[in-house]
């Protein structure tokens, strides 16, 4: 069915569609919307959800994991200082293999205070379980969330999933999309069935130890090797989800770098102006290329890196600052990834977009400019930089 | 639940708490866990919450549960949006015909975990009306880290960041009233009460609080024979001083009406209460006659405001 929709109004479409068992709500901009779409939906009873509108996003992930400990399918929606709220129960949902689903409609952190779209949040919480896959579009929103429950909760995985889309470049933007039978998503989506839950009758269970060093890394361990398994798990789903939608989704997406010398590595809606830039640059006979990082955790860093073997320069574009004074968080992996391929392209990082900064077609033109010339010369420095602020100079 | 409370009945059904948890001798928080458990219907099922702390941290150390029934425990701040989601699935479980059978919800939670951290998601909670039972137990400060002041502690107690030097007399702030906080949530049962006696009270009010629809709030004088200073072997004794000094008078506020559960035939000194444990010692030094009028002053009047609520 074609329709048009904002992005968070299609995640919104998406949570009704699965109608799950419990949702933790709490307003923050600009992921609220969701939560009052899914209100009216509760309102109209077009869902039957427990719609738990908690004081905090602090209490909406702790029902999250509560409610999924005790055998309910959950969900709840946040951004920026909301899912910095969270932080802590983050990883106590992913270290209890909870699978919970939270939409995270990317903002800044504070401070200074912003509402505008970075990755500042979800970077934060790169580390803390999550499997996290980012959308460019409100089309890939929409199918990120429905895919998010059969990854989540697949046996060898049981790890929660922030899908992640831009704050209003996505969220709030109304694009042409289409949607699927809520029919044919229930179905793909099934029902959830754990193995052990805490309203179990036959068997009552304990959730949260007191897990001391003879047990606690071995807990460590088994959460990591789940998060490896959710990479096949992810490509797996993506595969049924082509079969009902007809929509392609990879680890990443390669844009024309069959051949490319030069490329960008991106996340989110940022890579359409990219895609943009590159064709600008195709035309003038320029084998420029992209590379759109859909899943970001787990990191498809052996892939990325059998994708950029035969490339000369690559730009890293980060759209979040790390502050570890040696570049941004998508650098960091990237590069990583990289050190094993006998032959590396150069490789540098471009922190750009903090709190909303609009980036160019001809932003990225100058980007490919800079890969042209660090190709012939071999000279990378400075290998992080910023671009898109002001300097000094220029404010005076 | 038999109409006549009988101690011997109650401890013959099977302990929904079993032995061999961590907890220490002499600790009030275990027998309170123990008797509110006690307090459920023998056929009904539960699900226990736990915020961080010594009875989390002593009852559930992996891989061994000293619970019965269901657990879960998350965080030190939200044992109570945890019982919420609990009770959230529950509902939503049932309503799809996925759960049935009687199921209730118990939280428990130290003062730290209530009176402070935790009081943001208790008052969430109770606002939002959800069916369950909150209980603290109330020992007074942070035990678990090593006894550090609450906003429970009550006035001139040492604790390790209240301490007594020349310059400082143990805390220098009253106890916050959470249970009165709790009454203004306007929620149909909210009780204090007492490992006491034959721990009638304490049963009697559980019972209550389990069997009465929406939120309900227990506050639990649990002491502590590590943060009080008392020997082990004194528990009863401590308990007891605490509710004949009316330094805890047992009470409930049933949908907003206000009933004293006891009054003392001859209410005791309040220095009765205080001279046996160590975090009060220096009240009783020379030149510090003071603290304990101010402590009885505050006492007096705190107990004739209730006797005026109550119309005792």
């Amino acid at each position: 069915m074609k329709s048009r929709l904002s992005g968070n109004e299609a995640v919104a479409y998406a949570m009704k569609q699965v109608n799950p068992d419990v949702m933790g709500a709490f307003p923050i901009t600009p992921s609220t919307e969701i939560a009052e779409y899914f209100a009216a939906y509760v309102a109209n009873g077009e869902v039957n959800t427990e719609f738990v509108t908690v004081e905090s996003e602090h209490s909406s992930m702790s029902v999250c994991i509560a409610a999924q400990a005790a055998g309910a399918r959950s969900v709840c929606a946040t951004s920026s200082c909301g899912l910095a709220l969270m932080y802590e129960l983050l990883y106590v949902a992913a270290s209890c293999r909870l699978p919970i689903t939270l939409a995270c409609v990317n903002r800044a952190l504070s401070g200074p205070i912003n509402i505008n779209h970075d990755y500042s949040d979800s970077m934060g919480a790169r580390d803390s379980g999550w499997i996290q896959i980012y959308a460019e579009n409100n089309q890939e929103a929409y199918d990120n969330f429905i895919m998010a429950i059969p990854i989540g909760e697949a046996p060898e995985v049981r790890l929660p999933v922030m899908t992640c889309m831009d704050g209003f470049i996505t969220s709030h933007a109304v694009e042409n999309i289409e949607l699927l039978d809520t029919g044919v998503v229930r179905q793909f989506v099934g029902e959830y069935s754990p193995q052990h839950y805490l309203l179990k009758k036959e068997n009552p269970l304990a959730v949260g130890p007191y897990d001391i060093s003879a047990y606690y890394m071995e807990h460590k361990v088994q959460e990591a090797e789940a998060m490896k398994a959710a990479k096949a798990r992810i490509l797996e789903v993506a595969k049924e989800f082509e079969k009902i939608s007809g929509r392609r989704y990879g680890l990443f997406e390669e844009y024309r770098m069959e051949d490319a010398d030069l490329a960008l590595v991106i996340m989110g809606s940022s890579a359409g102006t990219g895609k943009t830039a590159v064709d600008k640059l195709r035309e003038a006979g320029i084998k420029a290329g992209l590379v759109k990082i859909r899943v970001f955790r787990p990191f498809p860093g052996e892939e990325l890196a059998q994708t950029l073997a035969g490339t000369r320069a690559v730009a890293v574009m980060d759209k979040s600052e790390g502050f570890s004074a040696n570049g941004g968080p998508l650098f960091a992996e990237t590069r990583s990834a990289l050190y094993d391929l006998k032959q590396r392209p150069y490789l540098i990082n471009i922190v750009y977009g903090l709190g909303g900064r609009d980036i160019k077609v001809e932003d990225f033109e100058q980007v490919f400019k800079r890969l042209a010339s660090i190709a012939e010369s071999g000279d990378i420095h400075p290998v992080y930089s910023h671009m898109g602020h002001r300097t000094k100079g220029a404010i005076a | 639940m038999s109409k006549v409370y009988n101690l011997k009945r109650e401890v013959e059904k099977p302990p929904r708490l079993t032995g061999g948890h961590r907890l220490c001798a002499g600790c009030g928080a275990g027998v309170v866990v123990a008797g509110v458990l006690r307090a459920l219907n023998k056929e009904d099922r539960a699900v226990v919450v736990n915020a961080t702390g010594c009875v989390e941290v002593s009852t559930f150390m992996y891989p061994y549960t000293a619970y019965t029934d269901s657990f879960i425990h998350s965080a030190f701040e939200n044992a109570a949006a945890t019982c919420s989601g609990v009770e959230a699935a529950y509902k939503a479980l049932q309503r799809r015909g996925k759960v049935n059978g009687v199921v209730k919800f118990i939280t428990f939670a130290g003062d730290g975990g209530t009176y402070d951290i935790g009081f943001q998601s208790l008052s969430g909670a109770m606002e939002r009306g959800h069916d369950m039972v909150y209980v603290c137990y109330d020992n007074e400060a942070y035990m678990n880290t090593g006894i550090q002041r609450s906003s429970s502690t009550p006035r001139f107690a040492r604790t390790t960041t209240s301490p007594v030097g020349s310059a400082g007399q143990g805390k220098p702030q009253n106890k916050k009233d959470i249970t009165e906080i709790m009454v203004a949530h306007h929620i149909p049962y909210v009780a204090q009460t007492a490992p006491l006696g034959n721990f009638k009270d304490l049963h009697i009010k559980s019972h209550k609080a389990i069997y009465t629809e929406g939120p309900c709030f227990l506050n639990i004088l649990s002491p502590c024979p590590r943060g009080w200073d008392y020997p082990a072997s004194k528990l009863a004794e401590i308990t007891r001083l605490a509710v004949e000094t009316c330094v805890w008078p047992l009470f409930e506020v049933e949908e907003g009406i206000w009933r004293l559960s006891y009054i003392p035939k001859k209410k005791l000194p309040v220095e009765e209460f205080l001279r046996p444990q160590g975090r009060f010692r220096h009240m009783f030094l020379k030149g510090n006659e003071w603290m304990i009028e101010t402590a009885q002053a505050y006492v007096d009047e705190k107990w004739e405001r209730l006797l005026e609520r109550t119309g005792a």
